[in-house]
C-alpha cells in the first residue's frame, strides 16, 4: 500500500472522529423526532406506544411499513424516552442491514447481549428521571434483510430471555419475516405519511432552517415522494442548498425539486404521450387536438430525444404509468394492455436491460394499445 | 501527441463549453463549506467525466491533476486476490468497481474505511474532506450499493462520494436519496456545432460547413464521438479538399452489412452467414447490446412501417434474455431468425391475399 493517499493518516485510526458540523448535518438526523410525541401522522401507534412509557411493561415488537414513515425514529426514540441518554448504551442494542448478521452474530453478538442481566439504572446526568425498567431492548432495523436461518436462531433466543430482554424488529415487507417470529410480537403498521402532516413537517423545518418556501415547492415536495418523509426532507435541504449557494441566491421553485429528484418535466412526457396517440388535455398549441398519424420514426425520435436528455427509464416509466392509468379517456382495455407491457419494461428494467430499447418499447406497445 | 479529445478537454467549470447552468450551480457548491455527495447521470460522451475533474479542480485547485495509477491487491471473502487500478491525487481517488466483478462490495468498503480514516495531509487544501469517485456506478451490485448506502451518512466529515453513471434506474432509492442528482444531458446540435468550431479554429482548420452538420448528426449527442470523428476526417485528407466522405466506424459499417444480409434474403445459408458476422463482431469486443441495437435499428429502416415496431419488440425481448443468459450468440441469432421469419411472412401474406 505504498500510496501517500492512504499514508496520509494522521495518528492511530480511532484518532480520527466523525463528528458532523450541526451546521452541516444531514437535515433527516437533525429533525429526527426527539421523543415518540413528535412522531407525525402515525397516531394509533403513537398512543398504544405512549401507555408502554408508564407500564413497565413492554411487548416484543415488530413494526412494518414503507421507507421514510418514522419506523427508526419511533422505536430511538421510544428507546432514549424510557432509559434516558446515560442508560441508553448498556440497554440498547441496534443492528441494521449494513452490520453483519448473520447466523453466527446472532448466536454470539445478540444472544450475548439478550442474556445480560439488565445493569443497574445510573443516576441520569441530565437531573430527569426516566423510567428505565427492568429489561433490555434489542433493535433490529431492516430486519427483512436477515436471513431465514438467521430469524430462525433469534426464536430461541427471544424465548429464553423474554424476562430481560424485548426485541423490536423493524422492517419494510412484513412478510419477509418467518412466520414463528411475527407471531411473537405486537405488530405496528406504519402508513405512508398523509400529505396534510408531511406538510406540516416540511414547512416545520423551513422555518427552524430561515428558507422561504411557499405551497407550490412543499407540494412538489410531496408529489414526488409519495409519502416518504426522508425523500422530501433531503431533496429540501438540497433545493436550499442550491439556492442559498448560488449568486446572488435563487428562490426555490417546484421545478428546481423535480429536477432534484430526478423527475421527467410534465411538458415532455405529455409530449411523448401525445405522440403515442394519446388526448392530453393541457394548454398546448392548437394542432395538438389533432389526432397524429402512427408513425414509427417519429416515435423512435422522442425515445432517443428523451435518451439524450439523460432521464431514466425507470422514471419515465413510473410516469407514463400515472398518466395512462389516470387517463379520463381511454378505457379499461386499453389500459390493461399498457399495464402488461408496464409490468414487463419493470422487469426488464431491473434485469438491467438496455434502457432505449425497452422506452421504445413501452412507446410502441402503448402506442398500439390506445389505437385499437 | 495526443488526440483532439484529451487535448482540448476543457479543465475547469468555467471552460467548458455547454449547460452553463449546471457549471455554475457546481461552482457554487464547490465554494460552499456544504459540499454534498453527487450523483452525474447522462448518455455516454454528454461529458460526465470531464465535469466532474474540472469540479474537483474548482474545489481543491491543480493539485488534483497530479495523478499517479497504482494497483492495489484486495482479498475476497473466499481468500482471492483481487487486482484493481486506482488513478488518485493527494485529494482524491477514482475506481471503477466493476473492475472486480462479483465481489465489488469488498472493494468498496476497504477503500472508503481507508480513506474515511485519513485526514487530508495539505493544511492548506480549501476542503477538509476527500473525494472517492465511483465511476460506472450504475452497475455496482445490490451488495455493493448496500454497503455504500450506510457508508454515506456515516463518514460525512471527511469524504464524499462522486458517483458517474449512464442511468439512475440500476441504483437504490438509498442511494439516490443520499445524493444531489447532477443531469447531463448531451449537448444539442447547436451546442455541439460551437465545440466543434471551436477545436478546428484552434487547429487552423477550416472544416466546411456541411462536413460539421453531418458530422454532428452522424454522432447524436456523444461529443467525445464527434470530436474522434473530426480528427479522423483531418487524417483523411489533411487540406480538407475533394469530397470529404464522414467514415463510419468499421464495426458500424460491419453491423450495417448484416442488417443488409437479413433484409436481402431469409434461409438458412444466410443465417449461417449472419451468425459468423455476430461471432465476428464480438471477438471484436463490441458490446452485444450495441451489436443488436446497430442491426435493428439498420433493419427498421430498410423494412415497411408495418414491421418496424415488432422487430424492435424482439431487439428489446432478445437483449432482455441476452443479459440474464450467458451465451451472447444465441440470443443475437434467435433474433436474426426471427426477423427473417416475420419477413417472410410478411410477404407471404402479401401474397396470399393477391389469390383472394
Ligand atoms: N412520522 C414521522 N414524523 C416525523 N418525522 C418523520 C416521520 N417519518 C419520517 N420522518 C423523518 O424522516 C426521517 C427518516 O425516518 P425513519 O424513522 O428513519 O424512517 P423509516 O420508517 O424508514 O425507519 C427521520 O429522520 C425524520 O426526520
Ligand atoms: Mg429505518
Amino acid at each position: 500500500m505504498a500510496s501517500n493517499f492512504f499514508n496520509s493518516r494522521s495518528g492511530p485510526k480511532t484518532s480520527v472522529k466523525h463528528t458532523v458540523d450541526p451546521a452541516l448535518q444531514p437535515w433527516v438526523e437533525k429533525y429526527r423526532p426527539k421523543t415518540i410525541d413528535d412522531v407525525s401522522a402515525q397516531d394509533h401507534t403513537v398512543a398504544v406506544l405512549r401507555k408502554t412509557l408508564t407500564s413497565t411493561n413492554l411487548p416484543h415488537m415488530l413494526f412494518y411499513g414503507p421507507p421514510g414513515t418514522g419506523k427508526t425514529s419511533t422505536i430511538l426514540a421510544l428507546a432514549r424516552q424510557l432509559f434516558g441518554p446515560d442508560n441508553f448504551k448498556n440497554r440498547v442494542l441496534e443492528l441494521n442491514a449494513s452490520d453483519e448478521r448473520g447466523i453466527a452474530i446472532v448466536r454470539e453478538k445478540i444472544k450475548g447481549f439478550a442474556r445480560q442481566t439488565p445493569r443497574a439504572q445510573a443516576v441520569a446526568s441530565d437531573g430527569k428521571t426516566y423510567p428505565c425498567p427492568p429489561y433490555k431492548i434489542i433493535i433490529l432495523d431492516e430486519a427483512d434483510s436477515m436471513t431465514q436461518d438467521a430469524q430462525g436462531a433469534l426464536r430461541r433466543i427471544m424465548e429464553t430471555y423474554a424476562r430481560i430482554t424485548r426485541f423490536c424488529l423493524v422492517c419494510n415487507y412484513v412478510t419477509r419475516i418467518i412466520e414463528p417470529l411475527a407471531s411473537r410480537c405486537s405488530k405496528f403498521r406504519f402508513t405512508p405519511l398523509n400529505p396534510e402532516s408531511a406538510a406540516s413537517r416540511l414547512t416545520y423545518i423551513a422555518q427552524q432552517e430561515h428558507i422561504d418556501v411557499n405551497k407550490p415547492v412543499i407540494d412538489a415536495l410531496i408529489n414526488v415522494s409519495n409519502g416518504d418523509l426522508r425523500r422530501a426532507i433531503t431533496y429540501l435541504q438540497s433545493a436550499s442548498r442550491l439556492s442559498s449557494t448560488s449568486v446572488p441566491p435563487t428562490p426555490i421553485l417546484p421545478s428546481d425539486i423535480q429536477e432534484i429528484a430526478g423527475v421527467v418535466p410534465d411538458k415532455i412526457v405529455n409530449d411523448l404521450a401525445r405522440t403515442l396517440g394519446i388526448d392530453i388535455d393541457d394548454d398546448m398549441d392548437m394542432d395538438s387536438s389533432m389526432p397524429p398519424k402512427f408513425n414509427f420514426s417519429a416515435i423512435q425520435k422522442k425515445v432517443k430525444g428523451i435518451i439524450r436528455e439523460g432521464y431514466s427509464a425507470t422514471q419515465v416509466l413510473s410516469q407514463l404509468h400515472d398518466l395512462v392509468v389516470l387517463h379520463p379517456i381511454l378505457n379499461s382495455k386499453q389500459k390493461s394492455a399498457c399495464a402488461l407491457v408496464f409490468a414487463e419494461a419493470d422487469k426488464a428494467l431491473c434485469d438491467g436491460s438496455d434502457e432505449e430499447l425497452w422506452i421504445l418499447e413501452i412507446a410502441l406497445r402503448v402506442h398500439k394499445a390506445v389505437s385499437s | 501527441m495526443s488526440l483532439w479529445v484529451d487535448q482540448y478537454r476543457p479543465k475547469s467549470l468555467d471552460g467548458l463549453h455547454y449547460h452553463r447552468g449546471l457549471s455554475q450551480r457546481l461552482k457554487s457548491l464547490a465554494a460552499s463549506g456544504d459540499f454534498p455527495h453527487l450523483l452525474f447521470y447522462g448518455p455516454s460522451g454528454a461529458g460526465k467525466k470531464t465535469r466532474i475533474a474540472c469540479t474537483l479542480r474548482e474545489i481543491f485547485g491543480p493539485g488534483v491533476e497530479k495523478l499517479k495509477i497504482d494497483q492495489r491487491v484486495f482479498l475476497s471473502p473466499s481468500r482471492r486476490k483481487l487486482e484493481i487500478n486506482l488513478v488518485q491525487s493527494n485529494y482524491h481517488i477514482e475506481i471503477t468497481p466493476s473492475e472486480a466483478g462479483n465481489y465489488d462490495r469488498v472493494v468498496i468498503q476497504e477503500i472508503l474505511k481507508e480513506i474515511a480514516q485519513t485526514q487530508q495531509v495539505d493544511l492548506n487544501a480549501k476542503q477538509r474532506f476527500k473525494v472517492v469517485v465511483i465511476n460506472e456506478a450504475d452497475s455496482l451490485s445490490r451488495d455493493a450499493q448496500a454497503a455504500l448506502r450506510r457508508t454515506m451518512e456515516k463518514y460525512m466529515s471527511n469524504m464524499r462520494i462522486i458517483l458517474c453513471a449512464n442511468s439512475t434506474s440500476r441504483l437504490i432509492a438509498p442511494i439516490k436519496s443520499r445524493c444531489l442528482l447532477m443531469r447531463v444531458a448531451a449537448p444539442d446540435s447547436e451546442e455541439m456545432t460551437s465545440v466543434l468550431l471551436h477545436v478546428a479554429k484552434k487547429e487552423n482548420l477550416n472544416m466546411p460547413e456541411e462536413a460539421i452538420e453531418k458530422i454532428v448528426e452522424d454522432s447524436s449527442g456523444n461529443l467525445r464521438k464527434a470530436l474522434l470523428v473530426m480528427e479522423a476526417l483531418k487524417m483523411q485528407s489533411p487540406n480538407l479538399t475533394g469530397s470529404l466522405s464522414i467514415a463510419k466506424p468499421d464495426w458500424e459499417t460491419y453491423c450495417h452489412k448484416v442488417a443488409d444480409l437479413i433484409v436481402g434474403e431469409q434461409s438458412p445459408a444466410r443465417v449461417m452467414e449472419v451468425r459468423t458476422k455476430f461471432y465476428e463482431l464480438l471477438s471484436h469486443c463490441i458490446p452485444p447490446t450495441v451489436i443488436l441495437k446497430t442491426v435493428a435499428e439498420r433493419v427498421v429502416e430498410r423494412v415497411d412501417e408495418s414491421l418496424k415496431a415488432d422487430i424492435m419488440h424482439w431487439a428489446a425481448f432478445y437483449e432482455t434474455r441476452m443479459r440474464i443468459g450467458n451465451k451472447k450468440i444465441f440470443h443475437l441469432e434467435a433474433w436474426a431468425v426471427k426477423v427473417m421469419s416475420l419477413y417472410k411472412h410478411f410477404f407471404f401474406d402479401i401474397d396470399m391475399s393477391s389469390f383472394d
